[in-house]
């Protein structure tokens, strides 16, 4: 007999997310995903200056700040057909890069390590063993028995104090809690000092932003970001050795800490390596340009279909039609006005809110689609096209990573590992350490156009009359995310963005076929209803960045337990 | 209070204590004998209990925390305050989440601080954004009324945010146009420079009183001067020397951004001062003007970004001193005025249009 849980709020993601799943003999035999708020941002933009649009999309999120910022300005320079110096791409490059070392590492540490680490468990650990197993695993010299007896201690006060705070009534002692002691207690320092690192990576992206959350330096046309060597106010040498210190202690953190944690977590977790595989189409677009045009990418972009890498298909340019022409948005699921399928630049953001109804409208979220298909977006899509488009970088990170993997876990391991929820995690990693190498190396590119005397970084865009459409798309932390504009007389007409989330949380389509979020979950074991710790781990795996709930339900559609917050 | 009573509610809290410290020990699974430390620990004065509320948002002021040194966000969490209730930190989810918060408002009833992060959307009985099956109209209405006191953090709770730009299709509020019986302090910037936030918390608690408020309610600490005032660039501005596009020969200089569209005349806030990061740096000082973040409505007023405000010749030789004087009148003016900046921003509105009519 099947039971019908709800997990409402989903907690440590970006927004408002809600699943429904029936669960029969311990494991997930259905599942929605149900976005729980609409904004309206793409009805604010109607008519307003295209130039002002990075500004307003990139509160679409401030986890992802950045991003819609970046595939934007790319979007209307994209209806321009309108080149930018090289500096300012390198600039967008060295920014979306720390940006997203941030993002990976804050989500790892401090959005999803609770689903997998018992924080009240690494009490018990032996901070001397602790110390043993860390230098095992990693030459990072933070990992000393001191240290880890300071945090324990630290924990034991705020334990003993009785006000938990935000871990108050978590999953700790739950049966699917596997670590021993000592990698709760070393995963609980790596949290903490985590925040320190993720710091750093925010200063990078303020020295090229001018602040974060929100930067406030990407315009169309390039960046406002004066370079001058010869000048005190403006990006001059003091500046830019300070982000190259800060990128060397970045780099090490994630290639030597962060990497090493999540495959020692998912070698521990290895029986997970077989869940959560869900929807097996993958979409990456190509991003860090590296000429004017967008056509020389340092991350590889394309499409491989049922897990097939042999047939994967890239993804060329800023303008490739391949691209441009298979993306449409479907919302017979979804609280919109209609039943249509539609090209992004043809839609209509009429809301109709009718409340959960499973074989209805059930989510704010549209169905995105390429060529009729749902994607999964997201590192693991960009890893597994980098490795069947033979990308040396994504190859060198991957076949490190399989082989710790195998080591720690004393089992054979192939690249379909990846595709699970522990995978999710991995392949975050693989990218990060991959973006740790490409960070410094875009800096130095900077650097060196700025020895040839070049400090061009604007090309005024000219806006013509009558209408033009673009699309603007970025390999963003969470994936493929893409902002697609129509401009009519210099404003904007129409403005729809097809957001990484949205592919991941994707109702059904008109054909009833799942996205990638409810798919995941068919098969996931949940030892407890009451306490639903697995629904969170393959939810959280994908990084979600919108609010949720997730439900579970019996089979008559009765709810059973509702799970919920607030 | 009477000794008797007094007496009371000691041996109440007594067995509170003894009972909490029972349960908390073995919750956190840990042996018997942690049960005397464990209510030692309750003795110790209580941290301060707060309840964070997500609505409609982009959680990009919890994400500005991560961006603060002094305090940084795990003392802000583990040492000066107990964050009953956070969604986007909190370990528990769904029902675990939930019991938290109920538990908490009950627990900490008229001694909580509630933050709130992000606008209320009220059109359509506030279906535009559901946590647990409640509108963030209800949420609030359920929990602000135990507050002790309510901060409004980011633009969006303040005034209302990117979500409440015309046309306001969700019909966006602030904190303030449900709340109206409860101290309130807004702390708005898109997202508020972390400092201003955490400077704001700790002054309450360390001072049992309010920080000085202007008319909206922002601690003056931090909005009590504009931009313009306290710019880098404003000796520039004064001698009339313009960056006339980004990239050009001005701009490599470090000239004044007014051509470029910057707010910042019109705009109150630390900026200049306060920076971000802990590198020095803020929009102005990268080369990007100003876009009037922490001001009510500034998604409408203070655009077209790229178009200076209104109103203005550009100062230029003899002229450049009696023409920033009128500039600075015109903001300070308002203010000393007692118009609510919502009029006085209606006008920069009215006159951008008319500007614009008359190009």
């Amino acid at each position: 007999m099947a039971r019908k849980i709800t997990v409402d709020p989903i907690t440590r993601i970006e927004g408002h997310l809600r699943i429904d799943v029936e669960v029969e003999g311990g494991r997930v035999t259905n599942a929605w995903a149900s976005a729980q708020m609409w904004r309206g941002i793409e009805v604010i933009l109607k008519g307003r200056d295209p130039r002002d649009a990075w500004a307003f999309v990139q509160r679409i999120c401030g986890v992802c700040t950045t991003v819609h910022a970046l595939a934007s300005v790319r979007a209307v320079e994209n209806a321009l057909q309108h080149e930018i110096p090289i500096n300012a791409q390198y600039v967008r490059n060295i920014v979306l890069a720390a940006h997203a070392l941030q993002d990976h590492i804050v989500h790892f540490y401090h959005l999803s390590a609770l689903d997998w680490v018992d924080v009240v468990s690494a009490l018990k650990a032996d901070p001397k063993k602790t110390e043993a197993l860390a230098q095992s695993l990693s030459p990072w010299p933070g990992n000393s028995a001191t240290r880890f007896k300071q945090v324990q201690e630290k924990l034991k006060a705020f334990v003993a104090s009785g006000q938990l705070g935000p871990f108050e009534n978590g999953y700790w002692g739950h049966p699917a809690m596997k670590l021993p002691p000592e990698v709760n207690l070393l995963a609980v320092a790596h949290y903490l000092e985590a925040l320190d690192y993720q710091f750093k990576a925010n200063q990078i992206v303020s020295l090229f932003g001018g602040k974060s959350p929100h930067i406030q330096t990407f315009v169309v046309g390039g960046v406002a970001l004066a370079i001058n060597p010869e000048n005190e106010a403006t990006l001059n040498m003091e500046r830019l050795l300070w982000a190259k210190k800060l990128w060397q202690e970045l780099r090490a953190f994630v290639q030597q800490v962060y990497l090493i944690d999540v495959i020692a977590i998912s070698a521990l977790y290895a029986d997970w390596l077989k869940y959560g595989a869900g929807v097996t189409n993958y979409l990456a677009v190509p991003d860090m340009p590296l000429d004017t045009k967008g056509e020389r990418f340092d991350l590889p972009g394309g499409t491989i279909f049922r897990s097939d890498l042999s047939a994967v298909t890239p993804i060329r340019s800023f303008n490739d039609p391949y691209f441009r022409e298979n993306v449409t948005e479907c919302i017979v699921h979804s609280w919109y006005k209609g039943d249509w399928t539609k090209h992004p630049w043809e839609e209509d953001t009429v809301p109709e809110y009718t409340d959960f109804q499973p074989d209805g409208k059930y989510s704010w979220a549209k169905a995105p689609r390429f060529k009729g298909e749902p994607m999964q977006v997201g590192p693991l899509a960009q890893v597994l096209i980098g490795y069947a488009l033979g990308h040396e970088l994504t190859k060198k990170w991957v076949d490190f990573s399989l082989k710790r993997l195998e080591e720690i876990a004393g089992i054979k391991v192939t690249l379909s590992a990846l595709e699970s929820t522990p995978g999710r995690h991995l392949a975050r990693a693989i990218r990060s350490a991959m973006l740790a190498d490409l960070g410094p190396k875009h800096l130095d590119l900077l650097i060196q156009n700025i020895g040839q005397g070049d400090l061009s970084i604007f090309n005024e865009p000219k806006f013509p009359s009558g209408e033009i459409k673009g699309v603007g798309f970025h390999e963003a932390p969470r994936g493929a995310l893409s902002h697609w504009v129509v401009i009519e007389n210099g404003r904007i007409k129409n403005y729809q963005c097809v957001v990484p989330s949205t592919w991941n949380v994707s109702p059904r389509d008109k054909e009833g076929k799942m996205g990638p979020y409810e798919a995941s979950l068919i098969d996931n074991p949940v030892a407890d209803p009451e306490r639903p710790l697995e629904v969170l781990r393959t939810v959280h795996s994908f990084d979600p960045c919108l609010a949720c709930a997730v439900h579970v339900l019996n089979p008559e559609g009765e709810e059973v337990v509702k799970v919920k917050a607030l | 209070m009477s000794r008797l009573l007094a007496h009371g509610l000691m041996k109440l809290r007594r067995r509170d204590f003894l009972k909490a410290a029972t349960i908390a020990t073995a919750a956190m699974g840990l042996p018997a004998s942690m049960v005397d430390k464990v209510a030692a620990a309750l003795k110790a004065p209580e941290r301060p209990p707060v309840i964070w509320l997500h609505f409609m948002e982009c959680t990009g002021c919890t994400e500005s925390l991560l961006r603060a040194s002094h305090p940084d966000v795990a003392t802000l969490i583990l040492d000066l305050i107990s964050l009953e209730y956070h969604e986007t930190l909190m370990a528990a989810a769904g029902k675990q989440a939930e019991e938290n918060l109920k538990h908490a408002v009950e627990k900490y009833r008229n001694r909580y601080i509630c933050v709130v992060e992000g606008g209320i959307p009220t059109k359509d009985d506030g279906v535009y954004c559901k946590i647990g099956g409640r509108t963030a109209l209800e949420i609030l209405k359920d929990v602000a009324p135990g507050a002790s006191a309510i901060i409004a953090i980011g633009t969006c709770a303040s005034f209302g945010g990117v979500q409440a730009a015309s046309p306001n299709p969700t019909g966006a509020v602030g904190v303030q146009d449900i709340v109206k019986d409860k101290p309130l302090i807004n702390v708005p910037g898109c997202p508020p420079n972390p400092y201003n936030f955490l400077s704001t918390v700790v002054y309450l608690l360390t001072f049992k009183k309010f920080p000085e408020l202007d008319r909206l309610r922002r601690p003056k600490f931090a909005y009590g001067r504009r931009i313009h005032d306290q710019c880098e660039r404003r000796p520039h501005f004064d001698e009339g020397r313009f960056v006339e596009q980004f990239g050009d020969e001005g701009h490599r200089q470090g000239y004044c951004l007014y051509k470029m569209g910057c707010k910042g005349p019109a705009t109150y806030a630390n900026c200049p001062v306060q920076r971000f990061c802990d590198v020095g740096t803020w929009p102005v000082g990268s080369g990007h003007g100003c876009i009037g973040c922490t001001e009510p409505d500034f998604w409408d007023n203070m655009t077209p970004f790229y178009q200076h405000l209104p109103g203005e010749e550009v100062p230029a030789g003899g002229g450049i001193i009696r023409q920033a004087e009128r500039i600075g009148k015109f903001a300070l003016g308002a203010a000393a005025a007692g118009i609510a900046v919502h009029a006085a921003a209606g006008v920069i509105k009215k006159a951008t249009t008319k500007e614009e009519k008359e190009e």
